[in-house]
């Protein structure tokens, strides 16, 4: 059975090799390899692209493969990072903390240990406690568990409202977009326990691996951020293969006659809503420690409308336009406003890019719609048409 | 033979327009039908009330051994309980392939975790394989039914019926916009679906309806005006007056 679908789709073989060469040739030319080709600050802008991948192919089954036009998934990514991040802050905080206390003459209670900790992390939003939303956070593996079961939940009662009362469309994109700006407001908020506008920071630093460079850290997040990509790359490929595949793609194409055929179409939009949620969530658990803080900024309306736009300029309905979409666009972007990209003097004008850039990715968005709906994907199709011509 | 269907003393009105009026019709098991009548007799309405879209407002629609009340049941309850419509319009989806299309509608568990889990159902293959030879697609099989012709999408969506196995097949005007030679292939289709199960074609030519060679039901202002063989009920003067002496 696992032959059939990869026979049936040869792209999943040729990501896959892809992904491989890619990742030995980071390596080769990491700084934690001795080599200064790829420095630690780049090679971590590339594992997070890994993540954003992965995060694009959780939209493209939802958008491309099922016809929801989710503009919130971004959310859920948001919460796999925040989910990892009180973890990564807790344990970090508290190696600081009991070492600090280690000289002192009396040996801290326990409770003066909670408490320094508590002041350390929620001294910028002027208090000590912790908040009940904290009571994992001394566990990885609770937290770790709520990366997946916190996003899934939230997505699943989220679906199970809207897709109940067949809630489609642009409605539905209304709905997804209030529901992640209400998140990233309520997180915002101090009282939320999350440090507010603060948010989670110094995520880089993995506690009990003090001694392991930022260079060889980096490399094992990209090499986690690719295997992720590549296993969430074949679990999507092998759930969208076969007859579950056909009638996610008839949904998309028309609802009603799915519904009529006998198949329970909010089941399966719900089923599709809740895992790629969970699946995007993984992703952002391996984003943030990479990017090293996370705030609620992150998870503002625009981020899920960005996941869009890169599904939309990859081509939609192909896993790999998805992640060649997210590619170009998120380099493109930091070449852009990172200074890199020359400014153009007009004469009576100076572009800089940095201003420009959005109004640039929105033309190209708008143009790819328009022109060419199967995005830069659909250049495959006319490569092998252009094969099959031939033949 | 055994009634599948009774449909008896059924009206219903839209705005105070009579469209069926105390209408009582008998389908029997594994009968081919073809029901007729001018526009506006009430045929498509009959199809409306025995799926569930319209309900009646007085009458009763008999279904099966077990004599259940159809009237209680809602759409996919119906289709569930072995009733499957084809519409006029062939609705197939266009971007998969016949095999695709055929293989969603057979009649299978539905749920996601069975779709994903239990996907390589052994006989599958040949139950598709029965279905397209049965509407003449076998050799398209592996074609998007999108570059299918307009007649061969009304063979598919009546093959995506039949993979249903329902017991009573209604058949909404197969044969329009259909060429004389794919007429008769319909005709073929329906006849040989006819065999295993009840199938009920509304039609509005007589040729056509002359092919398929059984019962004819005549329908004229939400009841029925005739019933028989096709030459039968056109001698019957009535039908003569209101729709083929037109």
């Amino acid at each position: 059975m696992e032959r059939t679908f990869i026979a049936k789709n040869p792209s999943i073989l040729w990501f896959l090799l892809g992904l491989s060469v890619f990742t030995v040739l980071v390596t080769i030319f990491s700084e934690a390899a001795g080599s200064s080709v790829v420095s630690t600050s780049f090679l971590k802008i590339l594992g997070k692209t890994l993540c954003l991948c992965l995060v694009a192919i959780a939209m493209d089954v939802v958008w491309g493969y099922c016809g929801i036009l989710s503009l919130g998934h971004f959310a859920f990514f948001g919460i796999g990072g925040y989910a990892i991040g009180m973890w990564l802050m807790y344990d970090r905080t508290k190696d600081i903390v009991v070492g600090s206390l280690e000289n002192n003459i009396l040996p801290p209670t326990p409770d003066e240990i909670t408490i320094a900790i508590g002041t350390q992390i929620f001294g910028v939003v002027g208090s000590s406690e912790f908040p009940l939303i904290w009571a994992f956070s001394h566990s990885l593996p609770l937290q770790l568990l709520a990366v997946v079961l916190v996003p899934g939940a939230l997505a699943l009662v989220f679906g199970w409202l809207a897709f109940r009362s067949r809630v489609t469309g642009v409605y539905l994109s209304i709905l997804t977009q209030a529901m992640t700006l209400a998140l990233s407001l309520y997180l915002f908020q101090n009282d939320t326990g999350l440090r507010g506008n603060n948010g989670l920071s110094g995520l880089q630093n993995i506690p009990g691996l003090e001694a392991v460079s930022q260079a060889t850290l980096s490399l094992w997040f990209f090499w986690a951020s690719a295997f992720a990509l590549g296993a969430g790359y074949v679990f999507f490929a092998w759930m969208l293969a076969g007859k579950f595949g056909s009638v996610i793609r008839a949904i998309r194409d028309n609802e009603t006659r799915v519904r009529f055929l006998g198949y329970h179409v909010e089941t399966y939009k719900l089923f599709i809503f809740t895992t790629t949620a969970m699946i995007a969530s993984i992703a952002g658990a391996l984003y943030y420690p990479q990017a090293g803080i996370i705030n609620p900024a992150e998870i503002a309306p625009i981020a899920s409308i960005y996941l869009a736009v890169w599904v939309a300029i990859g081509g939609r309905g192909r896993l790999y336009g998805a992640v060649i979409g997210a590619v170009f666009v998120s380099l493109m972007s930091s070449w852009f406003t990172g200074g890199s990209a020359p400014d153009i003097n007009l004469g009576f004008y100076l572009v800089k890019w940095t201003d420009w850039w959005l109004i640039l990715l929105g033309l190209t968005f708008v143009g790819v719609t328009l022109f060419f709906p199967k995005g830069i994907g659909g250049l495959f199709d006319l490569i092998s048409n252009y094969r099959e011509k031939q033949q | 033979m055994n009634t599948l269907l009774e449909v008896s003393g059924v009206s219903v009105s839209f705005d105070g327009f009579k469209a069926i009026n105390n209408l009582s019709i008998q389908i029997g098991e594994a009968e081919l039908r073809a029901v007729i009548g001018p526009n506006g007799a009430g045929k498509t309405t009959f199809m409306d009330i025995v799926t569930g879209k319209t309900k009646p407002d007085e009458g009763y629609v008999i279904w099966g051994e077990k004599s259940l009340s159809l009237l209680d049941m809602n759409e996919s309850q119906i289709a569930q309980a072995g009733i499957g419509r084809k519409f006029q319009k062939p609705t197939v989806f266009e971007k998969q392939t016949v095999r695709e299309n055929i293989t969603m509608a057979l009649k299978n568990p539905r749920s996601p975790l069975d779709l994903l889990f239990n996907r390589a159902a052994p006989d599958t293959e040949d139950r598709v394989r029965a279905v397209s030879d049965d509407i003449g697609l076998t050799d398209a099989l592996d074609q998007l039914s999108g570059a299918l012709s307009h007649g061969q999408k009304q063979w598919l969506e009546i093959g995506m019926l039949l993979a249903q196995d329902p017991r009573l097949l209604l058949v909404d005007e197969p044969a329009a916009g259909m060429s004389a030679t794919e007429r008769e292939q319909t005709t073929d289709i329906l006849v040989r679906a006819a065999k295993k199960r009840a199938v009920v074609v509304v039609e509005h030519d007589m040729e056509f309806v002359r092919r398929l060679n059984c019962k004819v039901t005549v329908l004229h202002q939400g009841s029925v005006l005739a019933e028989g063989s096709l030459d039968h009920v056109t001698k019957n003067q009535d039908v003569i007056d209101v729709y083929l002496g037109r």
